[in-house]
């Protein structure tokens, strides 16, 4: 058999990562090019890495040898090549975005005017498998069945493709990421609507029209291939949803549970000859479906790169794929590669499974209430959990309590709704449908499409809940429902008991949970991973042990609110405590992220952040402390109970972190410490509240006490909207009492991330948020150093913190939320732990603050650690912008408040804050124009100053138009009518295409059904920037003029800190 | 029990009864029935890895051979309710219609780490009606009893007639030292008429079929007690010959090699291995507790070896074509990738 040609071998390779969190594209694309970053750095080659996302592990010093946190667009790239000369390119490990991306460098010519090589999978490749036409013609070619579909370019092609081929139609454009934009057509009409939607998304233009296979089972291979054609498969994923919604939103199970040897074969032979084809060098995902009834297959989608199944398959079996396709990109084979778990046989082997692992993902609808929760072939969810059991069930169970999800009650007449839709609670609603026993076995496999066997097993789940329920709690019943997965407190609630109580007996009984190691081969061999999870067996693995430990609790699953930046804190205080000497313990769930990566800790327990499981773990390991401030709201929820329970918490004391989240023991401090804050009260009841509301004036902000990124926090003008409120939100808040404060309008909202040390507080630097205040933290764009306050105001701040840090008794990271009106600061929130602004202001002024975060909650002085007396001074701005999730979420409006919506961030960084504004703003994929057509409406308050905004864009070369009420305060503008006024109105200029941004400032309230909802949307469909700030305007009108004048450039994150 | 006298005492399956046989583990995720049914595992109580087992039930297609071949089955979790269009029975009832005794619910991970640590053991597994039943004495006694290397477990399920299947231009005689069905499967699949003989048969008888090559099966136990079946080997060498599994390990003695018993085997269906002809790494799978040592071969050069342990998975006559593997090129259960070695068998036969 003739050889290959030896693959060429770069010195200097490009990583392009993948930007900010979306829905469809998280956190595994860190995961995947960090591993890829450090996988490179083996072999002697220079890694050189660009990403726009500050909160990301590769962008940090240690993972690539140099590091460009710029805009991921191709004129950014072509500067950072020019600059860098990098002799090769690795597309696959940046996910979509990375891929696009260097195939618009290779057709732009950019490649090989600089001489640069793409290594690992080929472009040729990838186009083939992502082009749907191509894709089709190959698998035609090499004999392997797909749905009869069309490559549509025109509505008229997909309509002439429906007449051929009838009804339902799955639609999915080309080149775009998470199925955006795709969906299930039922009728023409619904063609003709998803079919305009599509091919204004697709980059190409195209769109796929699909025969629907909706129902057969989904199955998913992750094979892998070296440049010398050998393939192994890694694993094999069975989704528990059949086809017909998108694989990142079904629940999955690996292995494959129902599949017969023949099948699995025949599957993984299908692969097999697809990656062969397709001369993959590195891994490749392949999704089946499958006819359970007939045997037959059909082969769905390829994705010829790394992906979010991709990393969740490395955690299920412990093979760090993207690892070894980094090495595979060089040319190195894969029996040359070693097998990192075991240290002893090579990574051409497949690894074997001896427990079940089921993914849930996390969706976004209790954030969202009011977005469409059906299912579809786009992926709605942000994150997802993962977990690991030796039956089924244990897996299933753990899995839906690490979600950390409040189920709603459901109606007896929606459960069938929620089964058949399908929606985010299908599965809930199957266990309550068997429960209530409205619905039989039968009935919900017909609804739902779901394989009995799965639906036994959830059946099975809750006849044990009646066997519970119904007799006395012998310890051999104990012990079943434990090896089910069982919780304490679900037994305990079952029982008529306390999740304490339960505890208490089952440790009476020695029923101890052992912990069994993720090890790539089944035990077969003595493998090295300290990665383990837990179940009811007899032997437990989990024994050695250094001696010092410190456990780490993580972040849990991806959501609003609670993104990768946590679990970069806890990340760096794992590498922290090893380099300490210290042996790190990390708990968490999350299958996506760098802190479950085998080697990202001493040893790494997969488990649910509840409290039972990490007091487990607690109990068997003994640590010296645990660290609780680092995972977000979840780990530090968790502190208290930990607390009681005896465990050592280290770094700020319980006491500070109660005075902190408590509003009532807060406000008592501040009057102590004498610093102001907005005029507040509480109140129990409705009449209460608007009796404070009374006192304080409206407009107010409300929200429950215990808030997770602003859950259920609003903005209310008058006490009809604040009845309406207290309805909801008390339903939110069961017994908690609701928190008001007043709002300040038009005031500088301002944060400071600092580490305190008992002594003296470290402000690593000031951010002023760029919106007003009233948009939730998470939400605002910000930047750092300040452009607006005064010197004084400044000095006053950090004098504030340091007091307020102080007294909390805080030893380790703070933040704190301040509103500046007038040169006059009132202190918003405090916030004892890291915040998700930490990993941003560590990039913007270059000290690794989680770091030293970690090294002072482990005893050590700022003073020991050198660390100034004052924010670093700065030459340069660091803005951070963010990301929204509102394209998939049908129905949402994205008016920005109080309440967190954003789902990731990007930082821009220059000597200058428009440019820095501008590269943040790209970052977060705006597509801005320097020039065009511009349409403006704006509220009350803010038309005033509309002509201010309209001179600038005009000045730009810009022309506006405007509806009459805000036109009146501008010159030379076009007037637009009002939707119900008749056309040309702001909506049919929009889908006329000729608007290029739109700015609209929404008026008061959370109703859809607006102009404003309608225009906002139609925007975000078309892909038009639409900015709903009127400061974000002024900013950006700056930020174009600046960037239009003069050239930007690049340079590597570290050029920016040099003294 | 265990013969280092370690006993797990759990939920029984399958037919009151009680075997003994050596204890071994397969890392197979799938393919239960097929293994069961594979005549290698004769004399032996098999532990599947893999915790969830039955969920497929059992189908009449997939058989090795005509019935359950291993002594017993230990499992985590045997599934009583298994959901698949093939399914005729659960494996519950499959074990016990053919007799076989099962044990599940016990930590299953342990003895597979209790069994890569000290090797594979001799045990016995009862399942009995009442708890009063079973005497961990008599049970301890019977598993210290058996010497698995002095039994000749292929006199045991090798065919004693001979059986024709199939049809086709060419003739393949296959020595049936406990064959799996697959491996017809894949001869006929080709076009080649197989006639299975008795593993013992003489070489005279053997040429009376005019054969055009020469397959020697896989099967159980040691090869070592094979020494007969070895030498006749030699007298074929004009003709070509395929050997699968113990046939590899018959054609090295034949070539003058020894075999010797690995600690615990290799079973599973994810075993790399390197083959040199190709210079490629094919996934494959394995069932053999015995390997082939490289020493003392002549006239043969190693053309297999395995990526983990680097133990020999495969010979090939340094002129003639004769050739044989380690492994499993029919899988079943496990990966297919290797049917080019029957492909490269039927070039042979001229």
């Amino acid at each position: 058999m003739k050889k290959n040609k030896p693959l060429f071998k770069p010195k200097k390779v490009l990583v392009i990562g993948s930007g900010p969190i979306i829905i469809g594209q998280s956190a595994e694309f860190d995961y995947s090019g960090s591993q890829a970053c450090q996988s490179l750095r083996e072999e002697g080659i220079t890694v050189v890495l660009v990403n726009s996302n500050p909160a990301t592990i590769q962008t940090d010093s240690d993972i690539a040898d140099i590091i460009y946190i710029e805009p991921l667009r191709v004129e950014f790239l072509e500067k950072i090549i020019k600059r860098e000369r990098p002799d090769g390119l690795l597309p696959t490990m940046g996910g979509q975005t990375g891929l696009n991306l260097a195939v618009e460098l290779e057709k732009s010519g950019v490649l090989k005017k600089y001489k640069v090589k793409l290594i690992g999978t080929d472009i040729k490749a990838i186009e083939t498998a992502e082009d749907r036409g191509s894709f089709a013609a190959m698998c035609k070619e090499i004999g392997e069945p797909i749905p009869q579909s069309v490559a549509a370019n025109s509505l008229e092609a997909a309509l002439s493709f429906a007449s051929a081929h009838g009804y339902p139609l799955v639609l999915r454009p080309a080149y775009t990421l998470g199925g955006t934009g795709g969906g299930i057509a039922r009728d023409e009409e619904q063609l003709r609507d998803l079919m305009t939607l599509g091919l204004n998304l697709s980059p190409t233009k195209q769109v796929l029209v699909e025969e629907s296979i909706i129902g057969w089972a989904e199955l998913e291979y992750e094979v892998m291939r070296d440049s010398q054609d050998n393939c192994i498969t890694i694993c094999n994923m069975e989704n528990i949803d059949p086809m017909g919604i998108h694989t990142g939103e079904s629940v999955v199970v690996a292995p494959s549970q129902t599949l017969s040897d023949n099948e699995y074969h025949m599957l993984r032979n299908a692969a097999l000859k697809i990656i062969r084809r397709l001369n993959i060098i590195g891994g490749c995902n392949i999704q089946f479906a499958l006819n359970q009834s007939t045997g037959e297959y059909m082969i769905v989608e390829v994705n010829p790169r790394l992906s979010r199944s991709s990393a969740l398959a490395s955690k299920a079996t412990g093979y760090p794929i993207a690892r070894v396709a980094a090495k595979l990109a060089l040319g190195l084979l894969l029996h040359e590669v070693q097998n990192a778990v075991t240290k002893t046989t090579p990574a051409s082997f497949e690894p074997a499974l001896d427990y079940a692992v089921v993914k849930i993902p996390r969706w976004p609808f209790d954030k969202m209430p009011e977005g469409n929760r059906t299912l579809g072939t786009q992926m709605k969810s942000t994150g997802e959990v993962m977990a690991i059991g030796r039956t089924f069930e244990e897996a299933f169970l753990k899995a839906l309590r690490s979600l950390e999800i409040r189920t709603p009650k459901l109606a007896d007449a929606d459960l069938e709704f929620h089964i058949k839709s399908p929606t985010d609670l299908r599965h809930i609603a199957i266990l309550e449908a068997f429960r209530r026993e409205t619905l039989s076995l039968e009935q919900v496999h017909s609804l739902s499409g779901i394989n009995k066997w799965f639906l036994k097993k959830l059946l099975g789940i809750v006849e044990l809940e009646k066997k519970l329920s119904s007799s006395s709690l012998e310890p051999e019943l104990l012990l079943h429902a434990k090896r089910m997965g069982f919780s304490d407190r679900w037994i305990a609630q079952l029982t008529g008991k306390t999740e304490i109580e339960m505890r208490k007996m089952r440790k009476s009984l020695n029923m101890l949970p052992v912990y069994k190691m993720v090890d790539t081969c089944a035990a077969e061999f003595d493998a090295k991973t300290p990665y383990y999870y837990s179940t009811y067996e007899q032997e437990n693995e989990s024994t050695s042990r250094g001696k010092r430990r410190v456990i780490i609790i993580g972040s849990g699953p991806i959501r609003i609110g609670q993104g990768i930046e946590f679990d970069y804190c806890c990340c760096h205080a794992s590498f922290t405590l090893r380099k300490m000497g210290i042996e790190s313990v990390m708990i968490n769930n999350n299958p996506e992220t760098i802190s479950t990566d085998f080697d990202a800790s001493d040893r790494l327990y997969f488990e649910p952040l509840t409290f039972e499981d990490v007091m487990n773990v607690i109990e068997l390991e003994q640590p010296e402390g645990v660290i609780v401030s680092l995972g977000g709201q979840t780990s530090i929820n968790l502190a208290e109970q930990l607390h009681n329970a005896g465990v050592r918490i280290l770094g700020t004391q319980i006491e500070g972190i109660d005075i902190a989240e408590d509003r009532d023991k807060f406000k008592q401090l501040l009057q102590k410490l004498n610093i102001p804050q907005p005029n507040n009260g509480v109140a129990t009841s409705e009449k209460e509240a608007i009796a404070v509301a009374e006192r304080i004036s409206y407009p107010i902000v409300v929200r429950p006490s215990y808030v997770i990124a602003g859950r259920a926090m609003q903005i209310i003008y008058d006490s009809a909207e604040l009845s309406q409120y207290i309805n909801e939100a008390v339903e939110v808040s069961e017994n908690r009492p609701v928190l008001i404060d007043k709002y300040v309008e038009r005031a500088i909202e301002v944060e400071v991330d600092g580490i305190c040390d008992g002594k003296r507080l470290f402000v690593g630097g000031i951010m002023e948020h760029i919106e007003r205040a009233g948009v939730h933290s998470g939400d605002a764009s910000c930047v750092t150093p300040c452009v607006r306050l005064k010197e004084t105001v400044q000095k006053q701040l950090l004098e504030y913190s340091e007091k307020i840090a102080l007294s909390l008794k805080i030893i380790g990271a703070i933040n704190i939320q301040y509103v500046v009106k007038d040169d006059k600061i009132l202190v918003l929130e405090a916030n004892p732990r890291a915040s998700r602004t930490m990993p941003y202001l560590s990039k913007a002024i270059g000290i690794p603050l989680l770091k030293v975060a970690t090294e002072v909650t482990m005893g050590k002085s700022l003073d020991e650690l050198n660390m100034p007396r004052n924010p670093p001074v700065l030459k340069h701005y660091a803005v951070k912008s963010v990301v929204f999730p509102f394209l998939k979420l049908r129905g949402v409006d994205f008016v920005l408040g109080p309440e967190m919506k954003s789902t990731g961030e990007s930082m821009g960084i220059d000597f200058t804050f428009p440019r820095a504004y501008y590269k943040a703003l790209l970052g977060a994929n705006l597509k801005l124009k320097f020039a065009g057509n511009v349409a403006i409406s704006l509220k009350d308050g803010d038309k005033e100053r509309g002509g201010e905004l309209a001179s600038a864009f005009q000045s730009l070369g810009y022309k506006v138009s405007a509806t009459d009420g805000t036109a009146k305060y501008m010159k030379g503008v076009l007037n637009m009518k009002k939707i119900s006024e008749g056309t040309p109105n702001i909506l049919s200029l929009l889908e006329s295409g000729w608007l290029d941004l739109i700015i609209n400032t929404p008026s008061k309230g959370k109703r859809a059904n607006t102009d404003g909802f309608k225009i906002r949307r139609a925007a975000l469909e078309r892909n038009i920037p639409c900015i709903t700030s009127f400061e974000a305007a002024l900013a950006l009108a700056e930020a174009l003029a600046e960037a239009k004048n003069s050239e930007l450039s690049v340079q590597p994150i570290s050029g920016y800190y040099v003294k | 029990m265990l013969s280092d006298g370690s006993v797990f005492q759990f939920p029984g399956f399958g037919a009151y009864s009680t075997r003994i046989g050596e204890l071994v583990f397969n890392t197979s995720m799938t393919g239960y029935q097929e293994a069961l049914t594979d005549p290698s595992y004769a004399g032996q109580i098999l532990t599947f890895t893999y915790p969830l087992v039955g969920n497929y039930g059992i189908s009449k297609d997939d058989f090795e051979s005509s019935k359950i071949q291993a002594e017993g089955f230990v499992v985590r979790e045997v599934c009583d309710a298994p959901v698949h269009s093939n399914s005729v029975r659960t494996l519950d009832r499959f074990l016990e219609d053919e007799g076989v005794p099962g044990i599940s619910q016990l930590d299953t991970r342990a003895i597979v780490r209790k069994i890569r640590n000290v090797g594979v053991m001799p045990a016995a597994l009862q399942v009995a009606e009442k708890e009063k039943e079973i005497d961990t004495d008599a049970l301890l006694a019977k598993a210290k009893s058996l010497d698995y290397s002095k039994i000749n477990f292929v006199e045991r399920v090798s065919r004693k007639e001979p059986e024709t299947i199939g049809s086709g231009s060419k003739t393949c005689v296959l020595l049936d030292c406990g064959v799996k069905m697959g491996i017809v499967r894949e001869l006929n699949k080709r076009g080649i008429e197989v006639v299975i003989l008795p593993y013992n048969s003489t070489p005279e008888e053997i040429l009376s079929y005019s054969p055009d090559g020469i397959l020697y099966s896989n099967g159980p136990g040691d090869p070592a007690l094979m020494q007969k079946e070895a030498q006749g080997m030699k007298e074929l060498f004009d003709y070509p010959i395929f050997g699968i599994c113990l046939g590899c390990q018959l054609m090295g003695q034949a070539a003058g090699g020894k075999t010797y018993k690995l600690k615990f085997g290799h079973r599973g269906a994810n075993h790399p291995v390197l083959d040199r002809n190709l210079d490629k790494v094919v996934i494959t799978t394995q069932n053999h507790g015995f390997a082939l040592s490289e020493e003392g071969l002549s006239g043969f050069r190693v053309t297999h070896v395995n990526c983990n342990d680097g133990t020999v998975e495969g010979i090939e006559h340094e002129e003639l074509p004769i050739f044989s593997v380690q492994y499993h090129p029919e899988a079943n259960p496990g990966p297919q990738d290797s049917g080019y070695l029957f492909d490269k068998f039927k070039k042979m036969m001229k």
